[in-house]
């Protein structure tokens, strides 16, 4: 019971999700995140699991896609059965079709000819997107229409909520599966084959055929997460199969932390919210997670999940309460810092790209006169004062880390 | 015809000696540190807006020396307190590093200089055709940017193979450890070679501008071929990166010229193809069509057969 | 220890989740979204027009606003990717907000009007209304074209046929070359050219059209090769942003000095980057008065005025205040802001636009009909220029509604 707890509980967390949050911008937002779920873990498996280092793997979700969203048109006409809800299979096996065929060379090497290879056949795929014009649709890409085929069972999932439950459903089902995975044999040669090739050769196992597998598995559930774009935002395009569609999965998947299950989960979460709200506040959103991006980079290699793993001793000696105070201070001064540094980029941005004749900025709930000096002084005193403490704060943080993850 | 070719030679030539120069800086940086930088285009790009401002400041020939050492600087400074740190976590923390500062770059200059492309114009001293051919004529200035390209070259061999400081350097990149017992300082050399790379980079980046265009997006236009020539030409090898660069450009720049597609080989051969359904357009393309997408071929192509490269000693 | 995991992140997912709550503002204000790119490589053409739109709504709101309401232009930065652009439209819809303007990008114009259609099939009692000002693909007032979506700018065949008659006038063309990007704007130029010309002028010879990867072009100096080899002495290209502005510089290190006949060749950076290279050169095809020579007194103020509000931009798509004006007409004359009853009037409405010219929306198609300009750039006679350059558009023809008409294939569904 307590081995299927979690699942459980993240089981009734996806079902009463919908009801708790109750703003209409959240179903949309949460459809999405579930999305880059399913595609940060399948990514994953290559990288985390597998050590493959890929710079294409957005071009299995598209091509899962492509395949899933001609499949819902050819349904919507009655040309072929397909229930809605099995949508994403079709994609998935499409993606697993195209990571059999690109795998099978791709995989021969490790390393940075992999990365290379990976690079090279995202970069193919995306420009013959333009050329094989009926199958990608150009760049308007291929739109189709979840509501044209027949409904089962009722259900014509007209409303995004039909639709996040369907999502759900099928996040939950390939989390399950991919973990599921991880623990098999097949998913621990992953593991040896990442670690030490030649001991792996060692043990009797090829290592091409064990990144042969990993990569199937992960082009198969990339093309489920194909198959729920096609189904939640009825259109797929070129920009699907882009570099940067791959480098915005390599992105989440690492601030989550490649090095445990939960971190691409937590990075796909986080990753999204950012994506799809910091715009609505700032210009400059992309710079701010760059920066988010060299700071994990930089100081929590291990990413987020990796924070929360470093605490496992002290959580087991029960001490995580020793924890709070000293975090608190350091965190307040962090976000004193990040203030200051906020608001400086923030009155550069406004100056490089304001009109000469508005002057004041709203941030941070007060107005700024951008134009005179006080408001660039403030900024800066918040930056120094914040490091300044963070000097002093950060080592009383670690002392009392340390401490409280001791053994007993 | 023959102007067409000539000319498309001379194209062909500039824009792969421009590729070299980004190429040389990049595969001595991966041959010595083994990371693919990422951000080397975006270098490339802040030289070519540095260029801009200091041109209009301080005039061209000022900005074609200090844009160059500025990049420089700021590249060794990336290395000492960015990539140093990230270091330890390994190789695929540190590419993921260079891949963060990209877009931080990228970001950086819009943020700076705004985003609607910038006039960086060519000096008035290079501004005028250096000879005409037929309807055609050749501008001097590409005459100018063919020649500092070569002289880099030169340059670049001369100090690798004549020097005692290249010699270190050509040391550490096979032996860092032995190179390091000796009693050099191979993490000072670690950060010359990333500064030294990141000024070849800005250089190219002063010297394309005015006629690459500079704007935001220059540097996602280059970042992937670089990685094709170096790639190509076999990570960590100079020669291989100059053979692939003047490859890479000659063949981009022949592709655009041919008007072939598939469909008039076949039918040129005497078979006739009634191509329908979704691949029908495959027939249609032509090499015209596909060129921007020929590196990436070669690129596949050239790792499935031969993943040292040309000229590479090792894979990876 | 995964358990402790699970749930931190089920508490930062509802956490973040709750943050999303909009705050719940008194239904005062018109608000009128605006979904266009405002972070990336195209933002500055999308802060431009916010601007712009910004500017018009103003004026609007100066007079007194509409049924005693101020406009309010809501931005959503749709990074010009459809896919993003279809994530903002639902925070629009979620928003409560019913007019939602796009134009940058014909790709995602097609994205958005396909979602607004399904929107309205399925939500009956929430509909919306896509306003188009800018996206040219001619299919989305022809074959694609549904009763929620309204144009009002004229669509690619529209300012085609202008710019073939001028090309027919001028019989020292005799060789032409199309160059485009590879995309369905481009495509429709390059087919609306080879089309119109053999009706137009037979005698031309079509010696290149060729189709261009978008915005992956290194250099262009190969194609400008290919152009000179090919004897043109005239080029039409429908390329905008980086691409124009490349093509351009290289067909002058090139040394092609034929016409390019364009539809973005102006503004945006690309005016000042074209620079003295163009002269009398570079000709552009679009919707209402440049401003050079002798505008009408109040294109002259709109500028002016403008100008001293935001120096570094420039009025280059005068259609915004065509559509925002024509929008507030149609909630005034319908005395509501309910979708349904505006679209209804809108549809056949007409408006005279600020160079002067009587415009009208079809009914059968939802396409704005107007007269076309076909203007020069240059340095001489330019009282406003662009990009603070020194050059600008000069007017050097118009082409009147009633010739700048083309039907359409629309076979208009309306609500019943």
């Amino acid at each position: 019971m307590r081995r299927y707890g979690v699942w459980i509980a993240a089981a009734a967390v996806l079902a009463v999700l919908p009801h708790v949050v109750r703003t209409p911008v959240a179903v949309p937002v949460m459809n999405q995140m579930g999305i880059a779920v399913v595609f940060a873990l399948s990514y994953n498996m290559l990288l985390g699991q597998g050590g493959m280092l890929s710079f294409g793997h957005a071009v299995y979700l598209g091509l899962g896609g492509f395949i899933a969203a001609h499949a819902l048109n050819l349904a919507g006409r009655g040309a072929v059965w397909l229930p809605v809800p099995l949508l994403p299979l079709v994609g998935g096996l499409g993606g697993l079709l195209f990571g059999a065929l690109f795998g099978s060379f791709s995989t021969n090497r490790a390393g940075t000819a992999f990365a290379m290879i990976s690079l090279g056949i995202g970069e193919l795929t995306a420009a013959s997107s333009l050329i094989l014009d009926r199958f990608f649709g150009g760049e308007e890409g291929i739109t189709t229409n979840r509501a044209k085929v027949p409904a089962l069972f009722g259900l014509d999932f007209t409303s995004d909520r039909h639709v996040y439950y369907l999502i759900a459903f099928w996040v939950f089902v390939s989390a399950a599966l991919m973990y599921v995975f991880s623990r098999t044999p097949v998913g621990r040669m992953a593991n040896a084959v990442r670690d030490n090739p030649e001991r792996a050769e060692f043990v009797g196992y090829s290592q091409r055929r064990v990144r042969f597998v990993s990569f199937c598995v992960a082009g198969l559930f990339a093309g489920i997460a194909g198959g729920l774009f096609a189904l939640n935002y009825e259109i797929l395009t070129a920009e699907n199969m882009s570099l940067n569609a791959s480098g915005a999965v390599l992105l989440m998947t690492f601030i989550g932390g490649i090095g445990s299950f939960v971190g691409p989960i937590l990075g796909a979460i986080v990753f999204t919210f950012l994506q799809s709200m910091l715009s609505d506040y700032t210009g400059i959103w992309l710079l701010y997670i760059g920066l988010l991006f060299l700071a994990t980079v930089m100081f929590v290699p291990f990413g987020l999940a990796g924070i929360l793993q470093l605490h496992a001793p002290a959580w087991r000696a029960g001490r995580v309460g020793r924890l709070v105070g000293p975090y608190l201070v350091a965190g307040l001064l962090g976000l004193v810092a990040a203030a200051g540094a906020i608001g400086l980029l923030e009155m550069v941005h406004f100056i490089a790209s304001a009109p000469p004749s508005r002057a004041t900025k709203r941030l941070f709930w007060v107005t700024w006169n951008a134009r005179t000096l006080w408001p660039w002084v403030a900024f800066a005193a918040l930056i120094a004062a914040g490091a300044l403490g963070l000097r002093r704060a950060a080592p009383v943080a670690a002392a009392a880390f340390a401490d409280a993850s001791r053994p007993r | 015809m023959f102007e067409l070719v000539l000319f498309s030679v001379l194209n062909g030539l500039v824009f792969g000696m421009l590729l070299f120069m980004l190429s040389s800086g990049l595969t001595l940086i991966f041959g010595m540190m083994g990371v693919l930088n990422f951000a080397h285009a975006g270098f490339y790009m802040l030289g070519a807006y540095f260029a801009y401002t200091l041109t209009a400041r301080l005039g061209f020939w000022t900005a074609l020396v200090v844009a160059p050492l500025l990049v420089g600087v700021l590249g060794a400074l990336v290395e000492r307190h960015g990539l140093r740190r990230v270091h330890r976590f390994g190789h695929v923390a540190e590419l993921i590093f260079t891949f963060g500062l990209a877009v931080v770059i990228e970001e950086v200059v819009q943020l700076v200089w705004g985003r609607p492309a910038k006039s960086y114009e060519a000096p008035a001293l290079l501004n005028f055709p250096l000879f005409h051919l037929f309807q055609t004529s050749f501008p001097a200035y590409k005459a100018f940017m063919l020649l500092i390209s070569v002289a880099i070259f030169v340059f670049i061999f001369g100090v690798l193979t004549r020097t005692r400081a290249g010699l270190i350097i050509q040391a550490s990149l096979t032996h860092p450890g032995t190179v390091a017992m000796l009693g050099h300082n191979v993490p000072r050399v670690f950060m010359i070679v990333f500064g030294i790379g990141s000024g070849l980079a800005g250089l190219a980046g002063v010297i394309a501008g005015p006629v690459l265009g500079t704007f935001p997006g220059m540097a996602q236009v280059l970042g992937s071929i670089v990685f094709v020539v170096v790639v190509i030409g076999g990570l960590g090898s100079l020669t291989g990166a100059f053979a692939a660069s003047l490859l890479i450009g000659i063949v981009q720049t022949f592709a655009v010229a041919l008007n072939v597609s598939l469909n008039s080989v076949l039918v040129a051969a005497g078979f006739h193809v009634d191509a329908q359904g979704l691949l029908h357009d495959l027939w249609k393309v032509t090499v015209a069509q596909v060129a921007p997408v020929m590196p990436y071929l070669l690129l596949v192509l050239i790792l499935i057969v031969r993943p040292s490269g040309f000229f590479g000693t090792r894979e990876s | 220890m995964s358990r402790t995991k699970r749930m931190f992140t089920g508490i930062l997912a509802l956490a973040m989740l709750a943050w999303l709550a909009p705050a719940a503002t008194p239904a005062d204000p018109i608000r009128i979204a605006y979904v266009d790119p405002l972070s990336g490589p195209f933002a500055a053409t999308g802060e431009n027009g916010l601007q712009q739109f910004k500017f018009a709504a103003d004026g609007l709101n100066r007079a007194g606003g509409i049924l005693g309401r101020q406009l309010e232009i809501v931005p959503f930065d749709n990074k010009v990717s459809p896919q993003e652009s279809l994530i903002q439209l639902k925070k629009v819809i979620g928003d409560g907000i019913q007019f939602v303007f796009q134009g940058n990008s014909s790709g995602v114009a097609h994205a958005i009007s396909d979602a607004v259609q399904k929107h309205n099939e399925r939500n009956p009692g929430n509909r919306i209304l896509y306003l188009n000002y800018s996206a040219v693909d001619p299919a989305l007032t022809n074959e694609k074209c549904h009763y929620w979506h309204f144009r009002f700018d004229a669509h690619a065949d529209m300012k085609m046929a202008a710019l073939t008659d001028v090309i027919k006038a001028n019989t020292k063309i005799k060789k032409l070359y199309v160059i485009g990007q590879d995309y369905s704007f481009g495509k429709a130029v390059a087919e609306a050219a080879v089309s119109m010309l053999a009706k137009k002028r037979p005698d031309i010879q079509i010696v290149g059209n060729e189709l261009h990867p978008i915005g992956k072009v290194k250099d262009f100096s190969p194609y400008v090769q290919k152009i000179i080899a090919a004897g043109a002495d005239a080029v039409i290209t429908g390329n905008w942003g980086a691409d124009m502005v490349n093509l351009a510089k290289a067909a002058n290190d090139g040394g092609l000095k034929v016409p390019f006949y364009t539809y973005y060749a102006a503004s945006d950076g690309v005016t000042a980057a074209i620079g003295a290279a163009g002269i009398d050169r570079i000709r552009l095809v679009h919707e209402s008065h440049p401003g050079n020579p002798n505008p009408p007194k109040v294109v002259g103020d709109y500028i002016a005025t403008y100008k001293k509000l935001y120096p570094n931009n420039d009025i280059n798509q005068p259609r915004i205040h065509t559509g925002v004006s024509m929008l507030a007409l149609a909630i005034k004359k319908a005395g509501t802001t309910d979708v349904d009853k505006v679209a209804a009037t809108l549809e056949g409405m007409e408006w005279t636009t600020l160079s002067g010219d009587q415009v009208i929306m079809r009914r059968e198609d939802h396409q704005l009909l107007m007269p076309i300009y076909i203007s020069v750039h240059t340095n001489r006679g330019i009282l406003f220029d662009l990009d603070n350059s020194g050059f600008g558009l000069l007017q050097e023809s118009k082409i009147d509604r009633n010739k700048a008409t083309l039907p359409s294939t629309c076979k208009m569904q309306r609500p019943s």
